[in-house]
């Protein structure tokens, strides 16, 4: 047949290409991200107010257009179709590109701030420069390059946000998730730090911060500056430390038992708000496979090991030795913490041994061992807490942990890890409640029965990287400690499968295969066989 | 040791192999020649449509194969000689077994219509035919559909993602009418319609048209009408796939004949899954049963059975799930298309249209006997569990809330169902 125009068609290919409009939307939006780069290339805009507004609202706007032209014209539903063949969302060119552009936009960020205009002690130059006027309205300061941060990840929450709305329009449980996201990245994460800001004067001066950031995400709030501000700011600086110590002691296990850890996790959380709104495209990119979940399971108890020693040794540091000047001195402290450790351990090993898997156990025994001999051995030795001094211990992991790991790799490799990278191997309050999700919780995924197909989506599109089917096509009540509760799991399935739900603790945790259909005496017997 | 072979990877041997496995030592091998590793046959369609990849589809990593002894064999038999318990492959090896198990799955009908070997006429079953529609698509500008089911609905979705112009030809007055019950086939209809699918009712195949190159260029319908196209799949229904035991010892109907047991005539050969037939049937199910889920009953049954606990199949209660472009489908129970004799149907419908339900009870005895619910979940548990303990309708209809399984801030619509089914009672 001769008549075949191959490169005419445009039926018959999968579906990667973008319309017109999401074309047009793409160039508005990169058109505004252009002023940035220009900005920060140095070309001084006359008017910043007008070119920062110009540029905000194309990237705000271009993001708008483009989630309509995907999806206003389509039924409400899943919008799955082509994920796997567009280059953006399966590690194609684009991807690549994308992903190597963020990463080197966060080691300006984190290490040579300078390229994009801050000047210490004068006037801001270049792209920071384009983000006075805003700074100087908000907080009467100029800008930092935090502040040109803070903004853009704002403007990606929202942005991003209502187009997943749009995309999961028939699901409320996703709706209210991504309002609640982008209301505390705006008002918490962005503004009343700000507005906190302007009440600081000469005599007045108060950590100003994102409030709902607890230790350890939040691994520099018990630092000395911080501890010490919060004191001497009276009694709202001692409130908000006192806030800072119940939120991680008791407000958090109290939700997360009532809830799960999604009430932070995927509801709250600045970095799961980025990764569930600007990351959405991604989430299909984390590894399932059982290797990824063992070294999941190292890595992040690790790290949150590590920024108790580092917490512990900072503290420490500043504290004194008398203990009639205040009662918090250095032995009470460290006692206090070896106590802690040891009581919190024993409550485990004695109420949930059962539940721990063998490198659970191990890793629980050697890491307190460890961290308890070092504490003997200070005593005994009389040379550093833990090794190091204070200082270097906070220096790397505010370099490692908190810059490295959680920005340059958690979200510059979005678009080849996937986007909970840093929340499912890296996050020390993320390994908190994991913990409180896995043993002390009301929260699990309910397995529908026997309706599970084995098909497959929910593992694909689970960020963080739970193989969901393994669960589900057992018939098994999905109980995992990563679990941030995103609910896309129960949303992709076809079968109507999966249900977050916080029940009653009784048959929260069923090993045994309740596949339904099947007469009861057989499964009797299929329980028995496997226990 | 003894050796348990067993033919077809789908989800009943897999089933299978895998509980024999947990219950005992014996070697196992499974022979597929069709893929090298079990997948999600159910799950084709998201890989054409790019919400998976092929890797996606499997529910286990390659690994877990060998570290539980379970033997894969990429070969297809050619012909088992049950005598000397050998098989024999289409390359020409031969292998022998102690007992032997038939899973070997379904295949796309035919009816002898003229021009259904063409080029570009193809069904939608295995991981060949996936590959095939990838290659027919190219160019593709226009397909036809010849049978309203599940696997119809399907490849309408497929072919929708890729621009192609979907003719969907269904027999009956809505689609799958012979099935659903009206109100809930003609609803699904209009879904299918509204997601620009040219559906036809009443109206069937009478022939495929060639090119001169032995390609499909069109159908013709039994109403005259030629429909030009370039790929036609073939989606009325599927039967036990049997061909190679032709002419054997092996006793078969339409699938093979097995007893309560999974046993066939044959000592020590059993079969499962989409292949087999019952010989005495099981309350108001079908003899044949082309369905997932009792494909992996089956399995679990049988494997019982070879490892010393002689096993009765018996399925509870039915259930069934598909979902037809946007919306859900759940059915527990039974809800005929046509209600037998003694049995009412009531209908809810939400005033979008893509939240339904029919449900079905005797008249006499009011007892609730199935449901078929479209766009809300229910919980499976809380159904099975009613329909065992013989619940009334008006039990059903009142509890029905404890039932649902819609994700949490869902709008709930039972009271609306219930004050629905209120008049229609009331009125009936």
């Amino acid at each position: 047949m001769s008549s075949i125009h191959p490169n005419m068609a445009l039926t018959g290919e999968p579906p990667k290409s973008i319309n017109t409009q999401q074309k047009l939307a793409t160039f508005l939006g990169m058109s505004g991200l252009i002023i940035l780069l220009l900005a920060a290339f140095n070309i001084n805009f006359p008017n910043k107010t007008l070119w920062l507004s110009i540029s905000l609202a194309s990237i705000f706007a271009g993001i708008l257009w483009f989630a309509k032209a995907a999806y206003s014209d389509k039924h409400p539903g899943i919008k799955n179709d082509g994920v796997w063949f567009k280059s953006m969302s399966s590690r194609g060119y684009l991807a690549w590109l994308a992903g190597i552009s963020l990463t080197g936009f966060y080691i300006i960020l984190y290490f040579f701030p300078q390229f994009i205009g801050l000047v210490q002690g004068g006037d801001n130059t270049g792209l920071i420069a384009l983000f006075d006027p805003l700074s100087k309205a908000l907080s009467g300061n100029p800008a930092s390059q935090w502040f040109v941060y803070g903004t853009l990840y704002t403007i990606a929450i929202a942005a991003f946000g209502i187009k997943f709305i749009w995309k999961y329009r028939h699901n409320r449980y996703e709706k209210l998730r991504t309002i609640s996201v982008i209301f505390f990245q705006t008002a918490f994460a962005f503004l009343i730090p700000e507005f906190m800001a302007r009440l600081n004067s000469d005599t007045f001066s108060l950590p100003y911060y994102d409030l709902k950031n607890i230790w350890p995400l939040n691994y520099y709030n018990f630092e000395q500056y911080r501890v010490d501000s919060f004191i001497s700011a009276g009694d709202v600086g001692l409130a908000l430390l006192l806030f800072g110590i119940v939120s991680i002691f008791v407000i958090t296990p109290i939700l997360t038992y009532k809830y799960g850890k999604r009430w932070y996790c995927s509801w709250v959380c600045g970095c799961g708000g980025l990764a569930e709104t600007a990351g959405d495209s991604y989430r299909q990119l984390s590894d399932k496979s059982q290797f990824a979940w063992k070294v999941e399971r190292w890595v992040i108890h690790s790290v949150l090991v590590f920024v108790v020693v580092m917490t512990t040794a900072v503290i420490y540091s500043y504290l004194g030795d008398d203990a009639s000047k205040y009662w918090l001195t250095r032995d009470t402290f460290l006692i206090g913490v070896g106590v802690f450790l040891t009581l919190l351990f024993a409550g485990i090993w004695f109420f949930k041994k059962e539940e721990l898997a063998k490198d659970a156990r191990i890793g629980a025994i050697g890491y307190l061992v460890i961290v308890l001999s070092l504490i003997g051995f200070h005593y005994a030795g009389g040379t550093k807490l833990f090794l190091f001094n204070a200082e270097s211990l906070r220096q790397a992991y505010g370099f490692l942990i908190g810059a490295i790991f959680s920005g340059v790799i958690g979200t510059g490799f979005y678009p080849i890890f996937g986007n909970r990278v840093w929340c499912r191997f890296g996050c020390p309050m993320a390994a908190i409640l994991g913990m409180q999700q896995r043993l002390f919780s009301k929260f699990r995924i309910t397995t529908n029965g026997g309706q599970c197909i084995s098909c497959g989506n929910c593992s694909t599109y689970c960020e963080m990287g739970i193989d969901v089917r393994a669960y589900a096509q057992k018939g098994e009540n999905i109980v995992r400690s990563s679990c941030v509760g995103c609910g896309i799991c129960a949303a992709v399935c076809p079968r109507g499968v999966l249900k977050l739900e916080n029940g009653s603790l009784d048959g929260r945790i069923n090993s045994e295969e309740v596949l339904l259909g099947n007469d009861v005496d057989l499964m009797d017997l299929l329980n028995q066989k496997s226990r | 040791m003894e050796h348990i072979v067993i033919i077809g990877n789908g989800i009943s041997g897999i089933t299978a192999a895998r509980h024999i496995r947990k219950n005992s030592d014996k070697k196992i091998t499974v022979i597929s020649g069709e893929s090298d590793f079990f997948f999600s046959r159910t799950a084709l369609m998201y890989v054409y449509m790019g919400h998976m990849k092929w890797d996606h589809l499997k529910p286990y990593e390659d690994w877990f194969w060998e570290k539980n002894r379970i033997e894969l064999k990429k070969a297809w038999v050619e012909k088992i000689d049950f005598e000397q318990k050998t098989l024999r492959f289409s390359v020409g090896e031969a292998m022998k077994y102690d007992k032997l198990i038939i899973a070997t799955g379904s295949l796309p009908n035919k009816f002898g219509w003229e021009g259904e070997e063409l080029e570009g006429v193809q069904g939608m079953v295995t991981k060949q035919d996936l590959e095939l529609l990838e290659k027919n698509s190219v160019n593709c500008k226009k397909a036809v559909l010849i049978g309203g089911g599940l696997i119809g609905v399907e490849m309408a979705e497929m072919l929708s993602t890729r621009k192609i112009d979907v003719t969907f030809l269904v027999r009956e007055k809505a689609f799958w009418g012979n099935v659903l019950p009206y109100h809930d086939a003609h609803l699904i209809s209009k879904h299918i319609i509204s997601h620009g699918v040219d559906l036809r009712h009443e109206e069937e195949l009478d022939k495929i048209l060639s090119d001169e190159n032995g390609r499909v260029k069109g159908v013709l319908t039994k109403n005259g009408e030629e429909i030009a196209c370039e790929i036609v799949g073939l989606c009325a229904g599927v039967h036990p796939n049997i061909g190679f035991l032709q002419n054997s010892s092996l006793e078969a109907d339409k699938g093979i004949l097995v007893d309560e047991y999974l046993q066939t005539n044959i000592k020590d050969v059993y079969a499962i899954g989409d292949c087999v037939q019952q010989r005495k049937n099981i309350g108001e199910r079908k003899p044949i049963e082309a369905v997932w889920y009792t494909g992996r009953m089956m399995g679990e049954t049988l494997a019982q059975t070879l490892t010393g606990n002689k096993t009765l199949y018996k399925p509870g209660n039915w259930f069934n799930s598909a979902k037809f472009f946007d919306i859900e489908y759940q059915t527990y129970g039974w809800v005929w298309s046509k209600p037998k004799e003694n049995e009412q149907q009531l209908n809810w419908k939400h005033e979008d249209e893509t939240k339904f339900l029919t449900i079905s009870f005797n008249k006499t005895s009011n007892k609730f006997l199935g449901i078929n619910i479209y766009g809300i979940r229910l919980r499976h548990e809380v159904i099975d569990r009613w329909l065992n303990e013989e619940r009334s309708i008006e039990y059903v209809l009142s509890h029905l809330k404890e039932a649902n399984f819609d994700p949490e801030f869902y709008k709930t619509h039972e009271k609306d169902i219930f004050s629905a089914f209120k008049n229609q009672l009331t009125t009936a």
